[in-house]
């Protein structure tokens, strides 16, 4: 039961951004995936929301098709956090959280008694329930950030993708949130993957790690495993800084002795 | 009382409304007045006028008897009650396109008029007139001399010429933004041969195209209503049942997508009706201006949610109450003030203030 990938390529018409991407993300778990700017963890997000087609190759939740699923079908299954901003005006946290529940509503998209429930449940689960007849005009970004997550979370999806989720907060809420997607993969039995630049707090954390190098290259597993055979050092250390093994932190490279 | 409980409360609170009280108890207060307010505005467009008709005359001739003077059936069937239907259709239609263009585009400055809609009736009424007066071309001058009817025809004809190239091209433009700039680039280029036309027409000709362009709701006959009537209602009954899809696109076409929305089809379905509804009005009314982008913006105020379920009526009204009172200022005795003059001067003003005194222009991408 999971989100598998099987030699996808992804990108633009007349530009590949990423091929042969093959990877699976469980349910129950946190998957997340790590790599330098620009290097295609956008794209690969976009591709798995459904936002652009893939250029070849397959995915698939539960062993659907992704590619062929209806677009209602799919956001019944896909909940997604962009990182585009979002301005909708006048409304209240718990309206924006209630547009999660669109792929489940009929024709008016009136909510029914268990919609109601859901959109609280959503609110209370990401610590929002204060910000619900607050105006978004009068909200954080950090706590904007966490409505959208109560209204990805409103879609009651199979799998939530979250784009540099942690973009926007503090310190804090970074690990707030980490925790919270942690805890929400094992209680929902989701499958959630996050990209993210917070690389120490998202290794101790994740159950998997997709790891894209400066090539382009994917590389999978537990975190464990992508520290101890220098993945993990191989795409992020530079030259003043390493990636310790042990302590599981960046630090300065030792000086050489005089 | 510890933090779980507290939050437990509160949870067990917002199980059971949807909207806080207050902001519930100020949506039914816009809507209701604004409802007052468009009955009374349609009550004084029929009773006030350059003719006096005493009001209980006026009564009399609605409820189909014969009044005193039987001048007065006439001022009332054929001119007044017209008049003020065509003004409230024009109004709600004008407010319904501009909420729509705003929210597609999430754009404040987004109207009815936006993708060069009365541009193209501009065209089309433009060259009908000239066409008239050179006597180049045949089916120019038919429709010319066919008076009213020859600039309804001449208007909807450009109008929906721009229209198929804007849905055309919005099949092949992804972005909105690219979409409007394209859209007021088309708009200047045929202002811009509507300009050269009417340089090379005579003056009488041109006098004829620039009060086409003040804009009236006047002159409208019942069977001018009855397709006015028929295309404007059909545009706001689409545009009525969009609110779910117009509040999805609030969060931007990518959300919109994976909430489950056709978002070409939406984008389709909603240029298609704003554009009609403007078109309609531009053919039988003029280009009437500042309406479709002021009365989103203070029905929104007045509201206080982007929530379309309860905007698209409230914009609705706002609309035609608007013009309607536009309508009533214009028939002043012994003078007649264009209606363009009117929205603009009486309406910025208003809009200014509602806009002064909100924190900013929300609810559409600001």
């Amino acid at each position: 039961m999971t989100l598998r990938l099987d030699a996808l390529s992804v990108g633009y018409r007349r530009h590949t951004v990423l091929t042969g991407l093959s990877a699976v993300a469980g349910r129950g778990e946190l998957t997340i995936l790590l790599g330098p700017n620009g290097v295609g963890k956008s794209t690969m997000i976009r591709a798995l929301a459904g936002l652009q087609p893939p250029l070849s190759g397959g995915m698939s939740l539960d062993g659907a098709d992704l590619t062929r699923l209806s677009t209602t079908e799919r956001a019944r299954r896909i909940a997604v956090v962009l990182t585009e901003r979002v301005s909708p005006g006048l409304l209240t946290g718990r309206e924006l959280v209630s547009f999660g529940r669109h792929p489940h509503t009929g024709f008016t998209g009136a909510l029914g008694q268990r919609d109601r429930d859901v959109v609280a449940w959503a609110l209370d689960v990401v610590d929002a329930t204060h910000l619900a007849d607050r105006d978004l005009s009068e909200v954080s970004d950090g706590e904007r950030q966490r409505l959208l997550t109560a209204r990805a979370l409103a879609q009651e999806p199979d799998l939530l993708l979250l784009d540099e989720p942690s973009a926007f907060l503090d310190a804090p809420s970074r690990v707030a949130l980490m925790g919270l997607l942690r805890r929400l993969a094992t209680e929902r039995d989701l499958a959630i993957v996050v990209s993210t630049h917070e690389v120490e707090l998202a290794l101790r954390l994740a159950d998997t790690a997709w790891l894209i190098d400066a090539h382009g290259t994917l590389h999978t597993g537990t975190p464990q495993q992508l520290v101890s055979d220098g993945t993990v050092s191989a795409v992020f250390d530079t030259e003043q800084l390493r990636f310790d093994p042990v302590s599981g932190t960046f630090e300065p490279r030792e000086r050489l002795p005089a | 009382m510890t933090a779980a409980s507290t939050s437990a409360t509160a949870t067990a609170t917002a199980v059971a409304r949807a909207v806080p009280p207050s902001a519930m108890f100020r949506r039914v207060i816009a809507l209701g007045g604004l409802f007052a307010g468009t009955g009374t505005a349609l009550t004084l467009a029929i009773t006030v006028g350059s003719v006096p008709v005493p009001l209980h005359e006026t009564v009399r001739v609605l409820l189909g008897a014969t009044p005193a003077d039987p001048r007065w059936q006439v001022v009332i069937e054929t001119i007044r009650l017209p008049r003020a239907l065509t003004a409230a259709l024009a109004g709600a239609a004008l407010g319904m396109a501009g909420l729509q263009m705003q929210t597609l585009f999430r754009n404040p400055l987004a109207d009815p008029y936006s993708l060069g809609v009365s541009s193209g009736a501009s065209l089309g009424v433009s060259l009908a007139v000239v066409g008239a007066g050179t006597g180049a071309s045949g089916f120019a001058a038919d429709v010319a001399a066919g008076g009213r009817a020859g600039v309804v025809v001449a208007a909807a004809a450009g109008a929906g010429l721009v229209l198929s190239g804007i849905l055309l091209l919005a099949r092949f433009v992804r972005s909105p933004v690219t979409l409007l700039v394209i859209g007021v680039m088309v708009g200047s280029a045929t202002t811009a041969i509507v300009s050269l036309l009417l340089t090379w027409t005579e003056p009488q000709q041109a006098q004829q195209f620039l009060a086409w362009g003040l804009g009236s709701f006047s002159g409208t006959t019942w069977s001018d209503l009855a397709l006015f009537g028929g295309v404007t209602v059909a545009g706001i009954a689409v545009a009525t049942s969009s609110a779910k899809q117009l509040n999805a696109l609030l969060l931007g076409e990518n959300y919109a997508r994976t909430l489950g929305l056709n978002v070409g089809r939406a984008r389709t379905t909603t240029l298609l009706s704003a554009s009609l509804l403007a078109g309609a009005v531009t053919a039988f009314c003029g280009p009437i201006g500042f309406l479709g982008i002021a009365v989103p913006h203070a029905a929104r105020r007045l509201a206080g949610t982007s929530d379309h379920r309860v905007l698209l009526p409230a914009t609705l009204l706002a609309g035609a109450m608007t013009a309607l009172l536009c309508s009533v200022v214009s028939q002043l005795p012994d003078t007649v003030i264009p209606i363009n003059v009117i929205t603009a001067l009486l309406g910025a003003p208003v809009v200014i203030a509602i806009l002064l005194r909100s924190r900013a222009l929300q609810g559409v991408g600001t």
